[in-house]
């Protein structure tokens, strides 16, 4: 039976399900106990398994990442928050060389069960620093999973399955997400959702549009507009972007000859270059027109309100990108 | 200065008495230990030479009193990890030679199937959590792995060594923060070898030491000996003994030396040959044993002879191994990325 919920709250039930399930689960990270985390995920998680398991750091993004890295090459199974990714920067060492990698330098010793998660992208008007989305930038490390939600089921269903995965899991959120309710919850402890499982949130057949996480939401949109106009596009919420699920991009195209990728990080070497360069190699005899990206603006976010909006990919964006693959208007 | 640091427990070890003599069964083991680890590595630098060994290879000879002394102190339980100078401590936590040779030589039989090499070794059999190239990331990580100590209850304690340069990263400090907060057992040896590659402790450390270094968070620490095997574990069986017990970290400034340069590739052109002869000579950990253990324990030349010895063909035969084992199959080039689910 699935449930209306926020993401914020789904989020806390996905960890807390965890956490009763499995004694070495824990939580780390800054303000997710006494504060009950910068954006209220970690709620009454400190009071439900107290202070040995939902532990607060100090500002110490390289060290409790590194710290987390050690906990899980020692038996136990961390769940390492950052207040948001963009503070991942200062770890990122710890989670490339340390997390994603030793398991293969060490001929497949040191598994590292670990979720590091957090909102990550754009939030509103928080200004360059703090708006940075990193999908691409961790989808690019092999040794890693990358997680994108978009719905509250799915944060939920897929926050359970990357604390249960054996491996290092990037979870990226959205704060602008987390106050959103879906009615597509869970309640049963035992449903997790398949890492690396793209979803058809919508289908069409004239025009395939990849999204993730709070892009997802936008791209359901810009479809709705198109269906107006006659065009039916098919929507992929991609769910997980490391390992990408190339089978359902590629046989929805080869259904619509056509695909728009929406991201709202900037374009060079981002995740829709990734699809473009599926196209290239596995996707080129289904296409009738060049794929299309759409993008955040080429950089760093802009504070003002009028320039943030200029910069975000928005629903009008992406209805002009698919009448541009659709050769219409 | 070294007022304001005994008041927080910090201590030079010099005059300290030792308080666990070694009995001379314990002796002959950790001299065999540290042997083993020179002859090892004087065969992996000729093994260089010819072309077996590649890349970056970190000798440790001259140190070889530090990972052996401590090693003498560990209860099963107990964990380890260092940086990419991690020969020394690898062999004398018990691993096979034969597969630490092979690992050098990148071949299918090594401790991590080759896909590691020198700076990347690890065996969770032994608790050798590696063997990392990152300067400084294993400081944090040995302190997680206290971490885990702790959340498991099993009184376990977490050796985790670093260069004098690594004590200057950021993360470091990070690491001595949140152990001291949450008392984790970790015990932090910083083996002071005076350079980090080319940069003599004089041009890259502020300040009078390093051991003094966990001062602003209570962290005790000791200045030691690391060219004296008795130094070691007499300061060793300190610090762990603090951190088993539940006081928290606890840190150790090695003094020691390297003999050898940074790495295979390096001359060693920024000291001179005299300071090296002159540690050689009058501060060799191996020979300063040896001469406590025909004269204190009575160890006779011919029983220390055996074990010279004894050691000779376990390296030959290592040498041999990690010549003629197979390179591993290509079959292996996507494995190991990604656990694989149960
Ligand atoms: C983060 C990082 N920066 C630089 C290096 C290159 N590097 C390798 S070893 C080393 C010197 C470290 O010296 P120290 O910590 O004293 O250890 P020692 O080599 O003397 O054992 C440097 C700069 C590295 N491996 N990692
Ligand atoms: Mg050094």
């Amino acid at each position: 039976m699935l449930q209306s919920m926020t993401v914020r709250e789904a989020l806390r039930d996905g960890m807390a399900e965890e956490m009763k399930r499995d004694e070495t689960v824990f939580l780390m990270g800054e303000e997710v106990a006494e504060y009950n985390g910068a954006y209220k995920v970690s709620q009454g998680l400190l009071d439900q398994f107290g202070a040995k398991r939902v532990i607060d750091t100090p500002i110490t993004e390289a060290g409790f990442a590194g710290l987390g890295v050690g906990a899980a090459f020692g038996g136990l199974r961390p769940i390492v928050e950052f207040m948001t990714f963009n503070f991942s920067m200062q770890a990122i060492d710890q989670i490339i060389n340390s997390a994603a990698k030793t398991l293969y330098m060490s001929g497949g010793q040191m598994g590292c069960p670990i979720v590091f998660r957090g909102p990550n992208g754009a939030a509103s008007r928080v200004g360059a620093q703090h708006s940075h989305c990193f999908a691409s930038w961790y989808a690019h490390c092999p040794g890693l999973k990358v997680i994108s939600p978009y719905t509250a089921g799915d944060a939920k269903a897929l926050l359970k399955a990357a604390i249960r995965d054996p491996n290092p899991v990037i979870f990226l959120e959205n704060e602008l997400l987390y106050g959103v309710a879906f009615d597509d919850v869970s309640m049963d402890v035992d449903d997790i959702a398949p890492i690396g499982k793209a979803l058809v949130r919508r289908e069409g057949k004239d025009v395939t549009i990849t999204a993730f996480s709070i892009m997802v939401g936008k791209a359901l949109q810009a479809a709705e507009l198109l269906a107006e106009e006659g065009i039916e596009a098919e929507v992929i919420d991609l769910r997980t972007l490391r390992p990408l699920d190339r089978d359902t991009i590629l046989s929805s195209v080869a259904k619509t000859n056509r695909i728009v990728s929406v991201e709202e990080s900037w374009p060079f070497a981002g995740i829709g270059s990734e699809i473009a360069a599926l196209m290239m190699e596995e996707g080129f005899d289904y296409l009738d027109a060049p794929c299309v990206r759409v993008t955040g603006a080429d950089i760093p976010l802009p504070y003002a309100a009028n320039l943030e909006a200029l910069a975000l990919p928005q629903v009008p964006d992406i209805v002009e990108a698919v009448k541009r693959v659709c050769y219409r208007g | 200065m070294t007022e304001v640091l005994s008041k927080h427990a910090v201590t030079e070890s010099q005059e300290v008495e030792l308080a666990h003599p070694i009995s001379s069964k314990e002796a002959l083991k950790a001299y065999h230990d540290m042997l083993l680890i020179r002859r090892f590595e004087e065969r992996a630098a000729q093994l260089y030479g010819m072309g077996y060994i590649a890349g970056f290879c970190h000798l440790y000879i001259g140190q070889e009193a530090i990972a052996v002394g401590l090693q003498t102190l560990l209860k099963p339980q107990d964990t380890i990890i260092t940086a990419y100078r991690d020969h020394g401590h690898m062999l004398c936590s018990g691993m096979d030679p034969k597969e630490v040779m092979a690992e050098l030589t990148g071949r299918e039989a090594g401790c991590s199937k080759g896909k590691g090499g020198s700076m990347h070794m690890f065996s969770r059999e032994k608790n050798f959590y590696g063997g990392h190239g990152i300067v400084g990331a294993q400081v944090p990580i040995g302190t997680g792995l206290a971490f885990a100590h702790k959340y498991k209850e099993d009184k376990g304690v977490c050796l985790t060594s670093m260069g004098d340069g690594a004590a200057n990263q950021g993360q470091v400090y990070e690491a001595y923060n949140m152990a001291a907060l949450w008392k984790l057992p970790v015990v932090y040896v910083i083996e002071n070898n005076g350079y980090s590659m080319g940069t003599s402790l004089r041009r890259g450390v502020a300040g009078p030491n390093l051991y003094g270094r966990g001062q602003g968070w209570g962290i005790p620490g000791e200045k030691v000996d690391g060219m004296s095997l008795l130094d070691v574990i007499a300061a060793g069986k300190r610090a762990i003994d603090h951190a088993r017990s539940g006081k928290g970290p606890y840190i150790l400034e090695m003094d020691t030396y390297r003999y050898r340069g940074h790495s295979m590739s390096d001359p060693a052109t920024y000291r001179s040959k005299e300071e090296v002869e002159e540690v050689k000579l009058t501060r060799d950990p191996i020979d300063l044993f040896k001469g406590y253990m025909t004269t204190t324990l009575q160890i006779t030349e011919s029983q220390i002879k055996a074990i010279d010895d004894a050691i000779k063909p376990i390296v030959l035969e290592a040498v041999e191994f990690a010549k003629t084992s197979p390179e591993p199959d290509p079959s292996e080039l996507y494995t190991d990325v990604l656990t694989e689910e149960v």
